[in-house]
């Protein structure tokens, strides 16, 4: 299983002098689900970038388990983007199986029947909808059988049906396989449905603002009472933080 | 009305302006289709328009082949590293405004009037055309994706073959296209200027008898040629390239 700590100081955007996340620490325990939420521009998907090794900063410590990171060399890693990336000129099947070592022909089957997307493996991305494509790359993530898994916005603009059986399908696969996981998101019913722990982010230059224990238990619903208990108390004691500020006027 | 039947038609006009301008002018110097299928005939039969062709086909093809595997490498190569890229890019454009005419003369003066001087004439012709346009193709290369093959840490093989390279197919596709063309083009020039058989050599002959009919009997000959080729190969290799990018959403 898969620990995380994370601290960052003044990571510039690429080719500007600009800071997108100024300071930045936390450590992520192992299987846990933990939510990071800030408002657009924030730099979370630097953040998830620079987890995932595809970025870096001058001054960061990335540590698994106490020792480098090193963009997750050392196992496999699980990337939801906030667009699916799948490659076009690969069919459905053909897609999964690029991230895959060996053939892998039933691994693959399930998993479509698991992202509901059975019999499906053939086509090609284009011909499939947007929420399909999006499931596609779920089950790409999920088929390298990740230790650790980094979401960014995945059910970002899908319509309400389809993401609450995303949402759904998320968090079996990852209780199944126990992954450490760091989920995106700026929507915050969505965090407290899924997430062990929230992480506040300001605007940028981002630094964390707020942590908080989701001490719900599990499943929870998208719209029960204790979710939206829960919800309003946090609202109520800052009304700002999903704008990124912890001041209470 | 179908695609083939649009094409057949484009023929048919072309064929009846042609033997309409014949009728109207009325000249040797402009026989009718009827004196060109004649000299056709002549030539394929009982000259020697088969060896000469088959012989220019091979030029084509070698010269087509080298210039392609050259180009596509060294496109690449410029296309994602910048540093190659300014370091070779006023030497692209100097051998890519070099008339043909001189690299021909300047090959077979100097590596003699061989078969390979002649090759490497064409090649020389053809690589910065194609390195141009492959450059374009690496430099526009979707990061994004080349990002996801990082983070699920594919072999270099895989990331080449199944992500890199897929998007340079059209780029590959067009400049193969432009690149038959002007291949053939060029060889007959090379053959008229250093070698003593292939189309080139046989247009010479035909221009000295002033056999202007034998002269478009052997352009017929090999556009036909060109057009096979366009249909059997480049064609279902365009479909096979659009695969999943031309779909329409279900």
């Amino acid at each position: 299983m898969i620990a995380l700590d994370v601290a960052i100081k003044d990571k510039y955007y690429a080719n500007s002098d600009l800071v997108v996340l100024k300071e930045i620490q936390f450590s992520v325990k192992p299987g846990e689900f933990v939510a990071i939420i800030g408002p657009s521009g924030s730099g979370k998907t630097t953040l998830l970038n620079m987890i995932s090794g595809l970025e870096e900063a001058t001054e960061q410590t990335l540590l698994c388990n106490s020792k480098p990171l090193n963009g997750g060399k050392a196992f496999p890693l699980g990337y939801v983007f906030q667009q699916p990336r799948l490659m076009p000129w690969l069919t459905v099947n053909e897609n999964i199986q690029l991230v895959l070592p060996t053939t892998q022909e039933t691994i693959i089957k399930t998993l479509l029947a698991q992202v509901g997307l059975a019999g499906k493996g053939d086509y090609y991305p284009k011909q499939l909808s947007g929420g399909m494509q999006r499931r596609v790359a779920i089950a790409r993530a999920f088929a390298v059988n990740p230790e650790l898994i980094l979401l960014d916005e995945p059910f970002n603009s899908l319509d309400a049906p389809t993401a609450a059986t995303l949402r759904l399908l998320l968090a079996d696969l990852c209780k199944s396989r126990g992954s450490t996981v760091v989920f995106v998101t700026h929507d915050l019913s969505e965090a407290i449905n899924l997430a062990d722990r929230i992480i506040f982010m300001s605007h940028s230059p981002s630094s964390i603002i707020h942590q908080t224990t989701v001490d719900l238990p599990k499943p929870r619903t998208e719209s029960g009472s204790n979710e939206l208990a829960w919800q309003a108390k946090l609202m109520n004691q800052y009304p700002q933080i999903l704008s990124g500020s912890l001041c209470t006027d | 009305m179908s695609p083939v039947y649009g094409r057949l038609l484009m023929l048919i006009v072309l064929a009846s302006t042609w033997q309409g301008i014949a009728w109207l002018v009325n000249s040797s110097d402009f026989p009718s289709l009827f004196i060109v299928m004649e000299s056709f005939i002549y030539h394929f039969f009982h000259g020697d328009m088969l060896v000469n062709l088959s012989v220019t086909l091979t030029r084509v093809l070698i010269s087509f082949i080298i210039a392609m595997i050259l180009g596509v490498m060294i496109g690449i190569l410029m296309g994602i590293s910048k540093r190659l890229n300014q370091l070779s890019d006023t030497l692209l454009i100097i051998v890519l405004n070099i008339p043909a005419l001189v690299t021909i003369l300047l090959c077979y003066i100097w590596f003699g009037l061989v078969e390979s001087a002649a090759i490497m004439a064409v090649v020389i012709n053809k690589v910065p055309t194609v390195v141009v346009m492959i450059r374009e193709g690496a430099r526009v290369v979707d990061e994004d994706l080349l990002n996801v093959a990082k983070v699920y840490k594919l072999s270099l093989r895989k990331t080449f073959f199944n992500v890199f390279l897929p998007q340079l197919y059209p780029y590959i596709m067009a400049s193969a296209r432009a690149g038959l063309s002007l291949i053939w083009k060029i060889v007959l020039v090379v053959e008229l200027l250093g070698r003593s058989d292939g189309v080139g050599f046989a247009l010479n002959t035909l221009f000295q008898f002033f056999d202007i009919a034998g002269i478009l009997a052997y352009t017929f000959a090999f556009i036909s040629i060109v057009l096979v080729i366009e249909n059997l190969i480049f064609r279902p290799l365009d479909k096979l390239i659009a695969r999943g990018i031309h779909h329409d959403r279900a």
